[in-house]
């Protein structure tokens, strides 16, 4: 099958009885209710227009209600679109009204996001915790929507080339840009998953990363491919590490898939190794590096887990693999390879600096994409197509921007970026896109982001301030990032200058900042 | 009571030095907002949550540790002077 819908609705037959989905007091839906109200939302939004081909925006929390949003989306031939819930509303309206959305399902929280509407409004359905709520003038409750005929047969679209979800990432020009995956690229993903991890029925997955972070295509996706269950985790739980512990033990969680960082979250703060709990049987973990020393220790205390490296960007999914066997020795420095290519959907070429192949132990360059795993292109950028693909005999290539290396046996093992581009806390930002936001308050007049370590390992923000006049305080910048960024991108510490040193052809000199940074330290 | 200033000194001294570093300390007032507004975020969060208790060997449950009530440098120290006695 390579149709997400399809293969949902093919579990729910085959498993109607079985948990879909569970909230983390306990309260879970079966395949059999969640096919049956995502089917009647479905029916909702083919009333209300949306047609294969269209999008469905959802910026709700973890809920039930986002699940049976996406899947309902997805019944329909359309692509879902997630934005982060707690992000400024400026964030969401840019994601939404930049892919023209048919429906926005909204948290009442969230209804900011429509003042201000550039284009004509969607239809908005309004998800309140208090359900004895009225709806707002010009959108409907969601609980309303649920109660609707479901879609006719006649109306479900199953053609694989359409467009399954758009997953927005910071975008370098100060806006995010949408990653367009089709049906047929999730699926191939999907499917490598099943041949690797052999999931079941039995099997009980994770679900910390929220849905517009690319790392919940395989907790729900693959979960629901096998009849297995999906064990949301909210904003309330996941950043609370001691609350998380005790998830994943009272979950008896078999799959967990994460960040490092959520795992050193755990370990630092949560009192992992107090809970007396071996793990699940899957540890699987993506989107940076993995400081050796912290994932040593993450192995000697889930004990029964094997530990599986994922790399990949959102416009490929996961596209290498590299298994971590325990015991990792005391005297290991390096971080876990990214390993070697998932199969025939990734395929994978190495390039160095002149664009020739490259091969063999040592050598390094840009890492490069053809097959199923690639993307479909950047909604509406043409101009960030051209920049990140290229035609080779009849092949569409997909430049990832990561340099990389081969160790023997064709491992390969990280080196950086070619670009500006940094992970923290496994989110992607583009360094340029803090510079646009902090260039809009008033006193700043030269601003230069730049990326370090902490002693921990752990990326770290500082923003290089030029002002004009009275330097505002540094409480003032943080509020001000606050508000106009996702918390992920809120610069760690600002540190003013005079002026930002230059390079001889005139550009901003990053290297001196990062070097007098340094010194600094 | 000095038992409360004496903790409002010490969660200031912490937050300054751990999460504004430059930051002059007459701009951290008692009741500047600190979640609400982006100083902290949910790592930093934690952090702050571990330090208070280390340093006054208590425990804090994850509801004492809200977003509303888990936001100024007074409302911390008031809950830290309650949890010691």
């Amino acid at each position: 099958m390579e149709h997400l819908a399809s293969t949902f609705e093919a579990t729910a037959a085959a498993y109607p009885n079985r948990p879909a989905v569970y909230m983390p007091n306990g309260s879970f839906l079966t395949y059999a209710q969640l096919n049956d109200q995502a089917s009647r939302l479905a029916g909702f939004f083919r009333a209300a227009g949306v047609v294969a081909g269209d999008r469905v925006g959802l910026t709700l929390p973890k809920s039930f209600e986002a699940v049976i949003t996406l899947l309902a989306a997805l019944k329909c031939g359309a692509a879902y679109v997630p934005s982060d819930w707690a992000a400024p509303d400026a964030r969401g309206r840019a994601i939404m009204s930049d892919c023209a959305v048919k429906v926005l399902v909204l948290h009442r929280q969230c209804m900011g996001i429509l003042e201000e509407w550039p284009v004509q409004l969607p239809t908005v359905l309004i998800v309140d915790d208090d359900h004895g709520a009225e709806a707002a003038p010009g959108t409907q409750l969601f609980s309303r929507a649920i109660e609707s005929d479901a879609i006719e047969a006649k109306d479900l679209d199953r053609d694989p080339n359409r467009l399954s979800y758009i997953l927005y990432t910071s975008g370098s020009t100060g806006t995010p840009k949408g990653v367009k995956i089709s049906h047929r690229t999730a699926m191939s993903f999907v499917d490598w998953c099943s041949r690797t991890f052999e999931p079941t029925s039995e099997d009980r997955f994770s679900s910390h990363a929220p849905f517009h972070f690319d790392l919940s295509i395989l907790d729900l996706h693959v979960a629901w491919k096998h009849g297995a269950s999906v064990h949301l985790i909210p904003d309330s739980v996941g950043k609370s590490p001691k609350e998380l512990v005790q998830f994943a033990v009272a979950h008896d969680i078999t799959i967990w898939y994460s960040t490092p960082s959520t795992l050193n979250f755990m370990t630092q703060f949560g009192g992992l190794e107090k809970a007396g709990w071996t793990g699940p049987r899957l540890a699987l973990f993506a989107g940076e590096v993995f400081p050796i020393k912290h994932l040593r220790r993450l192995t000697e205390i889930w004990t029964r887990a094997r530990w599986f490296n994922l790399y990949g960007p959102t416009e490929t999914n996961v596209c290498t693999y590299h298994e971590v066997i325990p015991p990792i020795p005391a005297e290991a420095t390096e971080p876990p390879p990214i390993g070697k290519p998932c199969g025939s959907h990734t395929i994978a070429m190495v390039r160095d600096a002149d664009g020739h192949p490259v091969s063999g132990a040592g050598a390094e360059g840009s890492l490069w994409f053809t097959g199923d795993c690639v993307f479909q292109g950047y909604w509406k950028r043409p101009n960030e197509d051209a920049r990140v693909f290229e035609n080779i005999e009849g092949q569409r290539w997909y430049d990832t921007g990561d340099v990389v290396r081969y160790e023997a046996d064709g491992v390969m093992v990280y080196v950086g970026r070619r670009d500006r581009m940094v992970k923290r806390t496994g989110y992607r930002i583009e360094l340029g896109e803090i510079e646009s936001a902090l260039y809009k308050h008033q006193r700043i007049s030269k601003v230069a982001a730049v990326a370090i370590r902490d002693v921990e390992e752990a990326v770290k923000i500082v923003a290089c301030c030029v002002s004009e006049g009275e330097r505002p305080s540094i409480i003032e910048m943080k509020k001000f990032s606050h508000d106009n960024l996702p918390a992920y991108m809120v610069p760690d510490s600002f540190s003013w200058r005079d002026d930002l040193p230059l390079t001889s052809t005139g550009k901003t000199d990053y290297q001196k900042l990062l070097h007098d940074l340094a010194e600094k330290r | 009571m000095s038992d409360i200033s004496e903790i409002k000194g010490r969660i200031k001294e912490y937050i300054l030095n751990e999460f504004l570093p430059g930051e002059s300390a007459g701009n951290l007032a008692d009741d500047t907002p600190l979640r609400t507004s982006g100083v902290l975020d949910s790592i930093a969060t934690v952090k702050l949550v571990s330090f208070v208790e280390d340093t006054y060997n208590i425990e804090l449950a994850a509801h004492e540790t809200g977003i509303q009530d888990f936001d100024r440098i007074e409302d911390i120290a008031a809950l830290v002077a309650s949890k010691k006695s």
